[in-house]
């Protein structure tokens, strides 16, 4: 057994040492999965940041309610008698004065077009309450100032803003019934509302001739509150809603889009990865060749089948591995954080969200590696351990 | 024609390493092929969009509702020969990942501007006088068993029935195709009555989604178009009048970056592939340099050596991108029957075209270098190396 690891060991070393004299066809190998696996962890990591953004938004505690079988805020209509209905329901958290930590929202969508184009995008209209920051602790003005009530003045995302340069601090940009002002910019930790403009809810309200609202979030009393809370209003005669944990809610609307990147982003790198293995078993079928004088040599001295069959396995496994790190690193240091907008199907809206390429993207990314390195190392190394040793050195 | 033979057997020298290269490239034009069937299936919406119908929306959102009476205004504008009013019903099929459209609108003058929608007339004068009516797709009947007769239950996403249920349900009457298959992902959706569902809705009643508008004469469109928007400027109601091109063209920038990416990706693998064809052309080059010089013993020219290798190269990529597109025009039917969406998801002879040209730089490319190497291949030296 020693007596094999010694070998393999020898060999090994023989192989790998002799791997810069054949740098140009070693290369092909680290290349080809470095294509390969780049490819897949860039997209891979467009579905990680665009999952991590939806689903990021909300908490435990915060509930959306919609009205029963609508499946997003566009769709949804709440009217004011039912908004009241849900504040006063069990579980829902109260301030310091008793009112319900609650706002009830109008979601409506504008166009905008981008700095080089007319073609309109679809761009979130939130209108909502000054005091949002209530409901939504995480919001932050970063430049200007908030809305005022009754004013028609909009905030915008830092998504959008930078997203689309054609909205800026003091321009206009058209909501409903002309232009509005621009007044601040505000964050809410990297979530789907930065994609977001936020508008006070009764200047919108008149602008728009609506006259009931599209959805209440609200903050519970803690997590566990919700059952109870939502057993209350789906026994409620007077309507039909559907409350939701607001991290449910958001990851459902990345679902779809979610499942197109992640099965765009497999089939492509199975597709590629089978290209990659011809090519690996081609160079790997070569570096076998030009050895064949020294594997029959090592043979004739005693050398084992196992040995050489472990040792070109290795040579390849570390090749595969070279590529991988740099498919992975190429793609971490191209994409990662590389934002990106665009058309959320499953909500009708824009979206921005930044490349994600989290460990366990790479994680994979070096398995795939892996993976086709073993394949193409097995069948050639195979043949070089089945490589009839006098024929071979009569040939040498 | 007479090389052909050298040739097809110097591609041949080393079969597995010729095998595996080129089902490498094959993979590489499958790729291809797939991706850019699926973007085209994207963009299919701007080419088939009829050269005379606008659509009018409201002026800030596609979202926005219009009055009904919008409709009687545009259908008197000079210019204008027929209009349908269109709301998004927004409504699934038992659930919610079961999705596809479904319009109300007015069916008459729908199918009139819609030549390429084909309903059988007799299911044509069914739907017309059934209240409750509607008609589907072929693609959509068949993914989910839709026969002529049944009632098909669809739950409504945004409008509730009066008594603020969600549940519709529709008298199939018809199930309309495209006259051209390819179109088919376009039309994939089903049609009711408008005057049904303005009737029977809880709230929004006189209202409809957008309008579509079929003129006299596509040259006119530029003026018609200003005419309807100048009809509701400074209304409560403003609109957005442009061409269905236009319209359909603003979803597919809507998608934004995904279509950069998918370019990207195309050219990662053409990347990564320029690197294992490239070295194995070299490889199989400097394998058989003392036959090169054989050859130029025998009289070849430099340039007949540079032209030989070169036309190795050619058919080695030209092969394996046609085995590659082939592949893909096989794949694709079933590939298209199991996404919902992309029911016309099939090869066009651009992206045809365009694999060829790809082919060919590559085999160039990939080619040149190890065929400078044979024409600048010196006898002696060549002959004596070994």
């Amino acid at each position: 057994m020693a007596n094999t690891l010694n070998q393999i060991g020898a060999v090994t070393a023989l192989n790998v040492r002799s791997i810069p004299s054949r740098l140009g066809t070693s290369l092909v190998i680290v290349i080809g999965i470095a294509g390969v696996v780049g490819v897949l962890v860039a997209l891979l990591s467009m579905g990680a940041g665009f999952a991590a953004t939806l689903g990021g938004t909300g908490t435990e505690e915060r509930t959306i309610v919609l009205r029963g079988g609508s499946v997003d805020e566009l769709s949804s209509v709440i009217t004011r008698e039912q908004s009241q209905i849900i504040g006063d329901a069990p579980g829902v958290a109260r301030d310091a004065d008793g009112k319900p930590v609650m706002v009830a929202e109008f979601y409506l969508l504008t166009d905008v077009a981008k700095p080089d184009s007319t073609s309109p995008n679809n761009v979130v209209v939130r209108g909502t309450q000054s005091d949002v920051a209530r409901v939504r602790p995480e919001f932050r003005i970063v430049e200007g100032r908030m809305f005022e009530s009754g004013v028609r003045e909009v905030i915008i995302g830092t998504g959008v803003a930078r997203q689309f340069e054609t909205l800026q601090l003091g321009g206009t940009v058209d909501v409903r019934d002309g232009a509005w002002n621009i007044v601040g910019i505000f964050e809410t930790g990297g979530d789907v509302h930065e994609s977001e403009l936020w508008v006070d809810a009764g200047a919108l309200e008149t602008a728009s001739r609506r006259s009931a609202f599209n959805s209440v979030t609200l903050q519970l009393e803690s997590a566990d509150a919700f059952q109870t809370f939502k057993d209350a209003l789906t026994t409620d005669p007077r309507m039909v809603v559907n409350p939701q944990r607001q991290t449910d809610y958001y990851a459902s609307r990345s679902e779809q889009l979610h499942m197109l990147i992640r099965i765009l982003g497999y089939t492509v790198a199975v597709i590629m990865g089978i290209g990659a293995v011809f090519g690996a078993l081609n160079v790997m079928y070569a570096a076998v060749a030009t050895r064949t004088v020294e594997i029959a040599t090592l043979r004739a001295l005693g050398f084992g089948g196992l040995p050489v069959v472990i040792s070109v396995m290795i040579e390849s496994l570390l090749l595969a591995l070279a590529g991988g790190l740099v498919g992975a690193l190429g793609a971490y240091l191209f994409f990662n954080g590389f934002t990106v907008n665009t058309l959320n199907f499953q909500t009708f809206s824009q979206v921005a969200f930044a490349f994600q390429v989290t460990p366990e993207l790479i994680r994979q990314g070096i398995v795939w590696a892996l993976v086709m390195g073993l394949i193409g190392g097995l069948f050639p190394a195979v043949r070089a351990a089945r490589l009839p040793v006098v024929d071979a050195l009569r040939a040498g | 024609m007479k090389y052909l033979p050298l040739i097809w057997a110097a591609l041949w020298r080393r079969k597995p390493r010729t095998i595996f290269t080129m089902l490498s490239i094959v993979v590489a034009f499958l790729l291809y092929a797939l991706l850019s069937a699926v973007n085209a299936a994207f963009n299919a919406g701007v080419e088939i969009a009829g050269a005379d119908r606008l659509i009018t929306t409201g002026r800030y959102s596609l979202t926005q509702v219009l009055p009904f009476g919008h409709l009687q205004q545009v259908r008197s504008v000079p210019g204008v020969t027929s209009v349908a009013g269109q709301s998004w019903f927004g409504g699934y099929y038992q659930k919610e990942s079961n999705f596809f459209p479904q319009f109300p609108t007015q069916i008459e003058p729908y199918l009139e501007m819609y030549p390429e929608i084909v309903l059988p007339e007799e299911q044509k004068q069914a739907m017309l006088n059934t209240r409750t009516g509607a008609i589907v797709a072929k693609t959509l009947a068949d993914r989910y068993g839709f026969k002529v007769g049944d009632r098909v239950p669809i739950i409504a996403g945004i409008w509730p029935l009066a008594d603020g249920s969600n549940n519709w349900e529709f008298d199939l009457v018809g199930i309309f195709d495209t006259k051209n298959p390819k179109e088919r992902s376009m039309y994939e959706m089903l049609l009711f009555h408008h005057e049904y569902f303005d009737e029977a809705r809880q709230f929004g009643k006189g209202t409809i989604g957008w309008i579509v508008i079929k003129t006299e004469d596509p040259d006119r469109n530029e003026e018609i178009v200003e005419a309807v928007d100048d009809l509701f400027a400074n209304s409560p109601n403003e609109t957005r009048t442009e061409t269905e091109r236009a319209f359909n063209q603003s979803f597919v920038k809507q998608m934004g970056d995904i279509g950069l990416i998918m370019s990207s990706i195309i050219g990662a693998v053409f990347f990564t592939l320029l690197f294992l064809t490239g070295n194995t052309m070299m490889q199989s080059v400097r394998e058989r340099i003392p036959e090169l010089a054989v050859l130029k013993t025998l009289g070849y020219s430099d340039v007949g050596v540079l032209a030989l290798v070169l036309a190795e190269s050619l058919a080695l990529c030209v092969l394996a991108a046609l085995v590659g597109i082939g592949l893909a025009g096989l794949l694709l039917p079933g590939i298209a029957a199991k996404l919902p969406g992309f029911s016309g998801l099939a090869l066009k002879p651009e992206a045809f075209a365009g694999a060829l040209g790809i082919a060919v730089l590559l085999a160039l490319i990939v080619g040149l270098p190890p065929a400078l190497r044979a024409m600048r291949l010196k006898i002696v030296d060549a002959l004596a190396a070994h």
